[in-house]
């Protein structure tokens, strides 16, 4: 059938045809062993690290916090043992049985355990399910007595934040809650070492110190699948502990504060006159940072958030009060250090019959009856403010805050320590004009020489100011953290042009406390060791009316919002002053009655301390 | 040129026997344990179910090539033309019946085994076409009427998959049908003129692409586009052979797929795991293995006396060549990914079953190597 010639041709074209494709497929062989050359010999660095880079992954573990010390190193804010529940769905065989069992034992409330339940079904199932982050011991062993029935459950002891003074340090040290997406957006250090349950400052030093108290993730590295799905450990990193940091606070002090403010608004400071340091600052009222740890309850929540007494506002550093008397020290030091008056300068005060009188207002003294002629000594003793209306009429208000601002008034005490610390205002004719677009009027220079009107401070600027009258007129820098070693050039600077001014103010202060009718001699100390020196203030809240005036009220009798401010400021033990503090009490009323005395109590415990504090320091020296 | 002597074409059992070709059966009975060996890695080290299944799968179509190599070589010729109407009959009542895995309709339910008609076409669209030439004469390969006729052999089975949808499989049988064309001696112009007119209208064939298949394309072009999409496949596998080195992980010490990162690591993407477990110089004897199975292959058609078997040696030893290039082109990302199975290697019955009788019929012309066909 088929010709030999054309099976032959046929034959031919086959066997060559075949030639050329078994050349063509030796190539073709020849490009994929150089293509396999290349990816394992030549590029086989680079896949083997994309390779480990698929199977190794880290997983961090919650950093551990540092602590805070008071001066004497107790732990104020420190880390406990809390007891955990755990549960690794994948791990349990019936899922249900377990959780309602868990449920029983630990007397988990419906609304809980709902919780519970849609957080296990957010979660992969070979990823960790918080039962409980803290339960009591006796729970705890509960569960542990109850394990060989609890498949796959897991009690675990974790790490947290202890704050064994409760609410003794709350506005000082703040809190530490769980970090959430505000936190890790505005700290790049929080994003690092974020892990899921991560505990970070709120407020306070906790969150001024972040950085320093946050520590280092233990790291553990494991060998995954491509799910995710650990299949082996392959290292362990510990990690470091956060730094330890060592306050200035006396615990002892600090405790005294709390209780003197206990059932009341209010702010008291306590600083050493030459160091700067914070021996004390307590803002009333307080609540318990424990609560915050684990997360708050809505109740408690709204309990703090709506107490009138406003227990999240730290007082001490964002109370924004007007003065009272407490500004008079300043304005009769301004008064000699611009020669405007001389100690003997001498004002009559006629009382409210016959009060000062400028461009149709009228300005009052405290003091029904008036004070007659006084001194300067006499008028800073009895507190009259006649007289200081003429001081300040005098003075005028841009030379007064000069001086003011110089004893620091008007701005940031800690600089950036605390974010939540105010700067107050020392207004001048300048600011008026700028602020609110309205020349100075005299009136109200008159009125800041009583420290009313548009001038506010913070306790803790009272403090300072106190402080620097006390150390003979020198600039200090308050403190708060022990070893805090910032050299600054204008330590000890002098604030004054004559000493003797500073010490005619003192000695004026003096007499407020330990002379008759001084407007808080009923708190003074006789003995020399203990006695200080102070002035009082009485803040008005509201101005008070002609209608008032007659009135005459007793503080109780007033609505508690229109009550005055109670403030004191002092300086002790006179003879060699060491300590200086400020005292707010938010509506309570008249400064000699209700804030001096607690200076009284305070002085008592501060001196008796100092020993110690001294005793400690040479011992901590003698250690080395 | 290599001879017999002999007084008649019927030989007997063990002159068969011993007419095997020894060499391309070690070949083959060396490269079924390595796929025996690289499917226990795929379970974990672990006798599972893929290897089980594998393992019988092999013993018997082996056993079955062998029985195919004792059945004259002139039977086969005889089925060309039945056996391609049998399974393009199956291709169709794959389309009503069949059973659909991972969206496409590919398997027919055969009660005591599935099988994938798509495979086997590619072995008897070689068989069919190696027979419509054996009995042409010279001068009328190049005539309108075969290569009409034959396209339109290739196309029917060729759309028959494509609706099914299985691109891979469909240029599979496309290629291997266009190999025996080449070799029957279609003449070199076509050859030009189509690939030219396919360049041309390749931006037109792109978009009549469901979009899957697009992003596939795209996906070749750039595996980064989507590492953990579309890409995630072809950059996982290209880990897995670059991390393997010169001397590879070790047997059962593959990271990327004992962790479960390489997909379809049993079947297309075997190749992967061999070569990250054995590495560089494990995978090259793999390609030496594989040289020789098909050097013997068209040694074997050389060898033969009759055009038929000359052809259909060269053609299937070619194809054979052509997929495993394929395969291994799309798991070292020199093409885009499209369903290929690696012969032999990859688990899949139906393609091993093909490939087995494929190799029936070469030894079969091997041990009727004087047998001439009218």
């Amino acid at each position: 059938m088929i010709s030999i010639s054309d099976s032959a041709t046929k034959l031919n074209s086959l066997n060559r045809r075949m030639f050329i494709l078994a050349t063509a497929k030796i190539i073709i062989l020849g490009g994929i062993v150089s293509r396999l050359f290349y990816l394992q010999v030549k590029e086989n660095k680079k896949y083997l690290t994309l390779s480990d880079k698929n199977r190794i992954r880290e997983w961090k573990l919650p950093p551990i916090r540092g602590e805070f010390k008071d001066y004497f190193g107790n732990t104020i804010a420190g880390n406990f043992e809390a007891y955990q529940l755990h549960i690794i769905p994948e791990e349990v065989e019936d899922f249900r049985y377990v959780i309602y069992r868990v449920k029983e034992l630990l007397e988990l409330s419906e609304k809980q355990f709902k919780k519970i339940v849609k957080k296990k079904n957010e979660i992969k199932p070979w990823e960790t399910l918080i039962v409980a982050d803290n339960l009591s011991w006796e729970k705890f062993s509960k569960i542990n007595n109850h394990l060989y029935d609890l498949n796959g459950v897991k009690p675990v002891i974790s790490i947290s934040r202890d704050y064994p003074y409760k609410e003794n340090f709350t506005h000082v040290l703040g809190y530490v809650s769980q970090a959430n997406e505000n936190d890790l957006l505005t700290n790049e250090n929080i994003k690092e070492k974020f892990v899921p349950g991560l505990k970070v400052g709120k407020t306070g030093l906790e969150k001024s110190f972040e950085q320093k108290l946050i520590g280092s993730n233990s790291v553990e590295r494991y060998e995954v699948n491509a799910f995710g799905r650990r299949i082996s450990q392959l290292a362990f990193q510990k990690g470091d502990k956060g730094e330890t940091i060592k306050l200035t606070i006396d615990t002892k002090i600090q405790e005294l504060t709390n209780e003197l403010l206990k059932e009341k608004a209010g702010s008291i400071c306590v600083m050493d006159i030459y160091t700067g340091a914070i021996i004390a600052m307590h803002s009333s009222p307080s609540f318990d940072p424990n609560s915050f740890v684990f997360g708050i309850s809505q109740d408690e929540w709204q309990l703090i958030r709506n107490n009138p007494m406003k227990p999240l506002v730290n007082k001490s550093l964002s109370g924004n009060y007007s003065p009272g008397s407490t500004i008079k020290p300043i304005v009769a030091l301004s008064a000699l250090e611009n020669e405007i008056i001389k100690p003997d300068f001498t004002v009559q005060c006629k009382g409210h019959k016959n009060p000062l009188e400028l461009y149709g207002q009228t300005y009052h003294c405290w003091k029904k009856e008036g004070h007659g002629f006084v001194n300067l000594r006499e008028a800073m003793k009895q507190s009259c403010d006649t007289y200081f209306y003429e001081v300040a009429r005098r003075l005028g208000v841009d030379r007064l805050s000069d001086t003011a601002k110089k004893f620091g008034l008007g701005q940031k005490v800690f600089k950036d320590v605390f974010d939540n610390e105010k700067s107050g205002l020392v207004p001048n004719t300048e600011w008026k004009k700028n602020a609110l677009g309205r020349n100075w009027v005299l009136g109200e220079t008159i009125i800041t020489g009583i420290g009313q009107g548009f001038i506010q401070t913070t306790p803790i600027q009272l403090c300072l100011m106190t402080a620097q009258i006390a150390n003979g007129g020198y600039k200090i820098y308050p403190k708060i953290v022990a070893n805090d070693d910032n050299q600054y050039a204008d330590k000890f600077k002098p604030l004054y042009k004559k000493s003797r001014n500073i010490k005619i103010v003192q000695d004026a202060m003096f007499s407020s406390t330990n002379e008759v009718r001084g407007t808080s001699y009923r708190s003074r100390l006789d003995d020399p060791k203990y006695r200080f020196a102070g002035k009082t203030g009485t803040s008005q809240v509201k101005k008070i009316t002609e209608q008032d005036r007659e009135l005459d009220l007793k503080t109780f009798e007033i609505p508690y919002e229109e009550r005055d401010h109670a403030l004191y400021v002092a300086f002790g033990p006179y003879k060699s002053p060491r300590y200086a503090l400020s005292i707010i009490i938010e509506h309570g009323g008249s400064g000699g009655t209700v804030a001096a005395p607690l200076a009284k109590e305070l002085f008592k415990m501060i001196v008796d301390r100092h020993e110690i504090r001294k005793n400690y320091d040479n011992k901590k020296y003698l250690d080395i | 040129m290599y001879q017999y002597r002999r007084f008649n074409n019927k030989n007997g059992f063990f002159q068969k026997f011993g007419n095997l070709d020894y060499i391309l059966l070690s070949c083959l009975l060396i490269l079924g344990f390595i796929s025996l060996a690289t499917m226990y890695s795929t379970d974990g080290g672990e006798v599972l179910f893929h290897t089980r299944s594998h393992f019988i799968k092999f013993v018997v179509f082996f056993s079955m090539m062998l029985v195919i190599s004792f059945i004259n070589i002139k039977f086969w010729f005889s089925l060309g033309y039945l056996s391609y109407v049998v399974i393009l009959g199956m291709l169709i009542w794959t389309i009503n019946f069949g059973i659909t895995a991972s969206g496409s309709k590919r398997w027919i339910d055969l009660y005591f085994l599935n099988i994938q008609p798509s495979e086997l076409m590619k072995i008897f669209i070689i068989l069919c076409l190696a027979k419509y030439f054996h009995r042409m004469k010279a001068q009328h390969v190049n005539s309108f009427y075969s290569i009409c006729f034959s396209l339109i052999i290739i196309f029917i089975p060729m759309s028959l998959v494509i609706i099914q949808p299985d691109l891979g499989t469909s240029l599979l049988i496309a290629i291997s049908g266009i190999v025996v064309l080449w070799f029957a001696g279609l003449n070199h112009k076509y050859f030009f003129y189509s690939c030219l007119l396919s360049i041309i209208s390749l931006p037109i064939i792109i978009s009549f692409l469901k979009p899957y298949q697009k992003l596939r394309v795209l996906t070749f072009l750039n595996p980064d586009r989507d590492p953990l999409g579309a890409g995630y496949q072809i950059i996982q596998s290209k880990i897995a052979v670059g991390s393997g080195g010169i001397t590879g992980k070790g047997f059962l010490k593959g990271t990327q797929s004992y962790l479960e990162f390489l997909p379809e690591k049993h079947t297309d993407f075997i190749f992967t795991l061999f070569s990250e477990e054995f590495g560089f110089i494990g995978s090259v004897l793999l390609l030496i293995i594989y040289s020789i199975i098909i050097y013997r292959v068209i040694r074997i058609g050389a060898l033969s006396r009759s055009y038929f078997a000359k052809l259909f040696c060269y053609s299937f030893g070619t194809s054979i060549f052509i997929y495993i290039v394929i395969n291994m082109s799309m798991v070292l990302g020199l093409l885009p990914i499209v369903g290929s199975p690696l012969p032999i290697m990859s688990y899949g019955g139906s393609s091993m079953l093909a490939t087995m009788i494929g190799f029936g019929i070469v030894m079969s012309a091997k041990t009727h190597s004087q047998q001439s066909i009218a």
